[in-house]
């Protein structure tokens, strides 16, 4: 498996998305010999999935089956262990766009936090591009490095363990974009501004808080900063399903006798009656002069 | 000039095919680039061409100026057309000025500016710069001095706003063309909000080395984003319905010719012979009287084009669509990329024989695109179109390998919830969701921060999930109902190759 490539079949060291359904699932690490618990039995990695195609059925010990899925970063961020609050792809699908990554971008972002954003920036940058990530917090910096390798992906991606408010990312004028989600991203523009390319760049912040923002608008006008927006992007969901409304009898003097019994159709109906507010999402450009 | 260095083999597969080294100047303006004019929300795309007119926002100019600049130069138009470098001005920070305290006595009644319209006019005609226009204007209100600080501020940005007007430079991008589009054509992109398109890119996992399947009828839009995220690396196999795809949009990237080398086309009229094992790359009467890529307009071009011969060697077609007579459109500029030096009309046997050969080599490029199909080890397919989903989702799913994301737009709900009904039924999908989202801007300002609009429900909608292997299936437990009284499934087309992946 590759997070930056797909593989057909799976492989010792993968790292695995077991499908149980309905949504639910879980990421294992495959290895010769080991073994994975499930609720509908026992998965031994060596006889069901080393050498098994991705997307294969395979059956438990219990006579249950589960899915074995290829993974990728969008089904890593519903997966992964949390050591922060993590952005979902709703969020990363709108960053990535408006960032305008895409092969062989540079892209700095802090803080890294569980490495959600950062595996969705490195699928999209790779083969060409680089990540530099600074994470202020030395065991999540570690965990992040960590996981990186595991995923075969750290040769895209440089971990910092510093302080971007206060020694920047590490690199100058090198970055086509700047991801900011930190508590204060007004402290960081200035390196921000630095980090990014003499040319110009593409700068996100990402805040829950309207007071934030507001001090980043400020900062980033003060910086230079141009096309300034800021937005938010909300999911909404629909669940399918087969709904029956009764007909009503009104009588039987018509001719022909009108139908009665279960009108049945399709619904579409929200799978939560609000949608969730997760962060403001800045968007600026570098401005050449 | 748009020839590249380092042209990839053909063919997806490997990472290290296709690669375009960033150029060392890449950041400047060169003649024949496909650019972006923008000026504060709007935007055109055009191509820089020497002594070419250009019009956009009510102003002509040519782009000569523009060529070695830096992308993202703001420009103003002075006398004769001609574009002039702008630096952007400080915003002067207002020197503690007479302001108001509120609103209660000022009324409007129209006549609070001195200046008339004709006025104007004669400072426009004298040259006057846009400034010195705005700051007439500010000393020729008579109510300017008891608005508030902020109202003050909002009068200053407004007038600014339209007299000291400048056009910005902007290299294409899809965030860029998508906002254009979905501003200035939604009808031709079927109302795909750019948010929805930004979801579709990321649940679809597109990125370099992929092998997709792309159908869109978005005017080459979704395939331009697609050709973007993937960088070159890999091939796209896109289908399309009539004579040929529509890349009008496409060609506004301004992709390196390498690019296309991993582009391939296949019609949608011989799917199904491709299924049932009984393709042949004889041309289809669709494709027969016109197989080059044909620029949907309205008809009127496509007569041009059926009618004159020579009309069809035409190979550099500029567009201009009249949606709005008043509003000023878009400039488009439909080409194969290939073809765009060729400016030479040989005589009538040269142009019959180059015909051919055309003819000839669009053959082999179907049967190879039919044999990459066949493989059925897809790594995603995009579908975003003006037809019913169903269909299209039943049959392209059979090409796809097996653990993969597919993405489905429709400008609509409901044709989604019957799509996800049928996809139940056939099996092989899992996480299947029904979804769009909503977009809302902000206006931040101190003391005046404040949402501005909600777009919701009129960017369109996705279905999304991912290919697992296909067996004789129990149903997903609980939710789905195989409902008895619906009809039965569509004749469904035997897969010849068993479920091993080759």
């Amino acid at each position: 498996m590759s997070f930056v490539k797909y593989e057909e079949l799976i492989k010792e060291g993968d790292t695995a998305i077991i499908f149980l359904g309905h949504g639910s699932m879980f990421p294992v690490q495959v290895q010769h010999g080991a073994q994975t618990q499930t609720k509908y039995g026992v998965i031994r990695h060596s006889a069901h999935l080393i050498g098994q195609p991705y997307g294969s059925r395979v059956t438990c010990s219990k006579g249950g089956w589960v899915y074995v899925l290829h993974p990728t970063p969008e089904l890593w961020t519903l997966n992964l262990p949390h050591r922060t609050q993590i952005l979902y792809s709703t969020d990363i699908s709108i960053i990535t766009m408006m960032l305008e990554l895409k092969p062989g971008s540079i892209v700095c972002e802090s803080g890294t936090g569980s490495g959600s954003l950062s595996h969705a920036i490195i699928r999209t940058v790779a083969p060409t591009g680089h990540l530099h990530t600074v994470e202020f917090h030395q065991q999540r910096a570690q965990k992040a490095e960590e996981e990186f390798r595991e995923h075969r992906v750290d040769r895209w991606v440089t971990v910092r363990n510093q302080d971007v408010c206060k020694n920047g990312f590490g690199v100058s004028h090198v970055a086509d974009a700047v991801f900011l989600d930190i508590p204060s991203p007004w402290e960081a523009i200035g390196h921000a501004k630095d980090a990014l390319k003499v040319e110009g760049g593409r700068l996100c912040s990402f805040s829950p808080c309207i007071e934030q923002v507001q001090r980043t608008c400020q900062a980033l006008a003060e910086h230079g900063f141009i096309e300034v927006t800021t937005l938010e992007i909300l999911l909404r969901e629909y669940n399918v399903r087969t709904a029956n409304l009764p007909l009503p009898d009104l009588g039987g003097a018509l001719d022909p006798l009108p139908v009665l019994g279960e009108a049945q159709f399709k619904i579409g109906v929200p799978l939560k009656e609000t949608v969730g507010h997760t962060g403001y999402l800045t968007f600026a450009s570098k401005s050449l002069f | 000039m748009e020839g590249t260095k380092g042209e990839g083999q053909p063919g997806g597969g490997t990472m290290a095919n296709n690669a375009e080294q960033p150029r060392q100047q890449d950041h400047l303006v060169r003649d024949g680039d496909f650019v972006v004019l923008k000026r504060e929300d709007v935007f055109k795309a055009v191509q820089v061409q020497r002594r070419k007119k250009v019009t956009f926002e009510k102003q002509w100019f040519f782009l000569d100026n523009v060529i070695g600049h830096s992308y993202g130069t703001t420009f103003e138009v002075s006398s004769g057309g001609n574009l002039q470098p702008k630096k952007m001005m400080e915003e002067i920070t207002s020197e503690t000025k007479e302001a108001g305290i509120d609103n209660r006595n000022i009324v409007d009644d129209g006549k609070s500016q001195k200046l008339t319209q004709d006025d104007i006019k004669a400072l426009k005609d004298k040259g006057i710069k846009g400034e010195e226009i705005v700051q007439q204007l500010i000393e020729n209100s008579t109510t300017f001095r008891d608005k508030t600080e902020f109202a003050q501020d909002k009068y200053i940005k407004k007038k600014k706003k339209k007299y000291e007007a400048v056009i910005t430079v902007v290299k294409p991008s899809t965030r860029i063309l998508s906002i254009m589009y979905y501003a200035r054509e939604p009808g031709k992109i079927n109302y795909m909000r750019y948010d929805t398109l930004a979801q579709m890119l990321t649940l679809g996992n597109i990125h370099a080395g992929n092998k997709m399947i792309v159908m869109e009828t978005c005017a080459g839009l979704v395939l331009g984003a697609v050709m973007e995220r993937m960088g070159g690396f890999g091939s796209i196999i896109q289908m399309y319905p009539g004579g040929g795809p529509v890349r009008a949009a496409t060609t506004c990237f301004g992709f390196p010719k390498s690019f296309f080398n991993s582009l391939y086309e296949f019609p949608l009229g011989k799917v199904n012979s491709l299924l049932n094992g009984t393709f042949s790359s004889k041309a289809l009467p669709s494709e027969s009287k016109d197989s080059i890529s044909v620029e949907e307009n309205n008809g009127v071009l496509l007569d041009d084009l059926q009618t004159s011969p020579k009309e069809m060697e035409e190979n550099i077609i500029e567009v201009i669509e009249n949606n709005h007579p008043q509003q000023e459109t878009m400039e488009v500029i439909s080409q194969e990329p290939e073809y765009k030096d060729q400016k030479e009309r040989g005589n009538k046997k040269d142009y019959i024989q180059e015909f051919q050969k055309k003819q000839e080599q669009q053959k082999k490029r179907q049967i190879e695109a039919a044999a990459l199909l066949n493989e059925r080890n897809a790594d995603g397919l995009i579908i975003a179109s003006r037809y019913h989903p169903t269909p299209l989702a039943l049959s392209l799913l059979e090409f796809v390998a097996s653990s993969r994301p597919f993405v489905i737009y429709c400008h609509y709900k409901e044709p989604l919830v019957e799509c996800y009904t049928k996809l139940r039924e056939r099996g092989g999908v899992i996480n299947l969701r029904l979804s769009e989202t909503w977009l809302r801007n902000y206006q931040v300002l101190p003391d005046r921060s404040h949402p501005k609009l909600m777009m919701s429900g009129g960017g369109g909608y996705l279905l999304s999930g991912i290919t697992v292997a296909n067996d004789k299936q129990k149903p997903e437990s609980c939710t789905v109902e195989l409902e008895k009284n619906e009809e039965p499934i569509a004749k469904k087309q035997k897969v010849e190759e068993s479920e091993d992946l080759p």
